[in-house]
């Protein structure tokens, strides 16, 4: 049984079709991240498998539970953060974190043990006392990330875990999706094209309701131009004839210049992905041009994302 | 059930965490007092009874019970925490449940604090203490009914401005069916059979007979209907807007 199934899941809104037949399974230890554009409808997917919308057509299970025929039971197995991490302003983070384990089923010694866990995880031991209304934006997305959390689910939704975050406060949240993934069935959804790399074992780039590529963040690196492409500095300037020649090479495809003013560097793109940096590094070796530094390039994922978005 | 009583702590916890609380039951200890004294006459009629007090209720909840009930569902929506709610391990009807009640119960507790009218009425003379104990309870279930029509017109909108004026209107309706206002343009039309059951919906007669002192079954099956009716309301106007 996979953690999470989804089987051509659809929604309307009136005329607007946010998603359409969506399909795909999700098993312990991946972390998906859902890709897309706003609009796209990564968000309205989340939605109908927290079981707050009801799909229009097609059918969705958290732990082999229909999120709508059986929801209560979906809903227990599942840890879901939404958008923008709402929660009651007035009340302190301790007395919401209580509140949330009360109805998670815990009760006194064990409800204050699972808060604790909970806080702990996300560090969110300073400011327990203090009205969710006051916090900073870190902090509460961290109480909500705490309550997704409390009761350890098998199944983890998360709707831009990071969005509004400063970079410490992202690679901390990076590093604790990390640190479950191993047991869990994580789905996040993000804007940051470098998070999918730094946490996600799977990529899924969703537009129009659709999913348009769903495979690994190295396998989406491969389709970008620069997947494998060589970035040169030379000392001093690179002779013309020698760019020529990088052109001319066997498997490359054209030689571009790194575009900014204030770099000398130059780009050799390989055709398909071939592995050219031997070559690249042999043939400047030859004519005797001095390298200040040399690198094999991944990809870009956001050109990737911008071909398969606005293609879509 | 548990979760039900989960909600209702939350809930009524939350009353008292902002300043709601105590500018309710201020004010309304306030009109409560004043206008038993001044326009009821409480001391001129010279009678040890709390009529004039309780002759107000209808119209101090008029406007004291949409303030209450307009946050129950619109703040949820607009503040995006109804997502939350309702992504937990709970079903809407708990949460309508347990909502209501937790605003019910805080209208009884203001209520209950208007206890001091009735031990000085005890001290001035000696009232049908019967009677007063029956106004109580019809005004306690009067507020019930009100609260479940604000809830449900609470779950219709995002604003609490609306919220607030529809739910006065409607309970303004409830109030005053039985009066020339309502019956006057309906007799013009309707056939007497209709205005009579129109009529027959009217909270002020029910209440009237309930502070005189008769207690029927047919008002505790009127306001427990009205409740009834529109907490199932509530639950189904939830679902359906829910997400909007």
């Amino acid at each position: 049984m996979h953690l999470i199934e989804i089987e051509g899941l659809s929604k309307h809104f009136g005329d607007i079709e946010a998603v359409r037949g969506i399909s795909f399974t999700v098993d312990r230890g991946e972390v998906v991240g859902f890709l897309g554009p706003n609009g796209a409808g990564k968000s309205t997917t989340m939605k109908m498998l927290a079981g707050f919308l009801t799909p229009s057509a097609g059918r969705a299970s958290i732990c082999g539970h229909d999120v709508v025929e059986d929801g209560l039971a979906a809903r227990r197995r599942l840890g879901y953060l939404p958008e923008g991490a709402p929660a009651y302003p007035d009340m302190t983070a301790a007395s919401f974190l209580a509140f949330i384990a009360q109805i998670r089923g815990f009760r006194g010694a064990e409800a204050r043990a699972a808060v604790d866990r909970a806080v702990d995880r996300v560090d969110l031991g300073s400011v327990l006392e203090q009205p969710i209304d006051t916090l900073s934006k870190g902090f509460k997305r961290r109480v909500g990330l705490a309550q997704a959390l409390l009761h350890d689910p098998e199944v983890l939704i998360l709707d831009e875990p990071t969005d509004g975050l400063d970079p410490n406060q992202k690679h901390q949240v990076r590093q604790l999706i990390g640190s479950m993934a191993a047991t869990k069935a994580i789905i996040i959804s993000t804007h940051i094209l470098e998070e999918v790399d730094a946490v996600c074992t799977r990529a899924m780039v969703i537009a129009n309701g659709r999913v348009l590529v769903d495979g690994t963040p190295a396998a989406l690196e491969a389709r970008s131009p620069y997947h494998h492409a060589v970035y040169v500095r030379a000392e001093g300037k690179l002779p013309a004839s020698v760019q020529d020649e990088l052109g001319a090479l066997p498997g490359v495809k054209r030689v571009e210049a790194a575009g900014r003013a204030d770099d000398q560097g130059v780009y050799v793109l390989p055709q398909n992905g071939a592995d050219i940096g031997p070559l690249v590094r042999g043939l400047l070796a030859a004519r005797g041009v001095g390298v200040a530094e040399l690198r094999v390039e991944r990809g870009r994922l956001d050109g990737v994302f911008r071909d398969i978005t606005m293609a879509a | 059930m548990r979760t039900i009583g989960i909600i209702f702590r939350r809930e009524l916890a939350a009353y008292f965490t902002t300043p709601v609380a105590y500018v309710f039951i201020v004010i309304f200890l306030l009109l409560a007092g004043s206008v038993t004294f001044y326009v009821g006459g409480f001391f001129e009629r010279g009678q040890a009874d709390l009529e004039p007090f309780f002759d107000f209720h209808p119209w101090l909840y008029l406007f004291l019970i949409p303030a209450l009930s307009m946050r129950l569902w619109a703040e949820e929506r607009r503040s995006g925490s109804v997502e939350l709610l309702l992504t937990l391990p709970i079903t809407v009807p708990e949460a309508v449940i347990g909502k209501f009640l937790a605003a019910w119960v805080f209208t009884g507790i203001a209520l209950a604090l208007t206890v001091p009218f009735w031990i000085t009425v005890n001290y001035l003379g000696s009232p049908d203490n019967g009677v007063i104990l029956a106004s109580y309870l019809g005004s306690f279930l009067m507020a019930g009914a009100f609260l479940a029509i604000g809830g449900a017109v609470s779950a219709l909108t995002r604003s609490q401005v609306i919220a607030f004026v529809v739910t006065a209107a409607i309970c303004f309706l409830f109030i005053a069916t039985g009066s020339p206002i309502v019956q006057g343009p309906l007799r013009a039309w309707l056939p007497a059979a209709i205005t009579d059951g129109v009529s027959s919906l009217s909270v002020l007669d029910h209440f009237s007979s309930v502070i005189r002192g008769q207690v029927e079954l047919r008002d505790l099956v009127f306001f427990g209907g009205l409740m009834a009716l529109f907490l199932f309301a509530n639950i189904e106007l939830v679902e359906l807007k829910k997400a909007d």
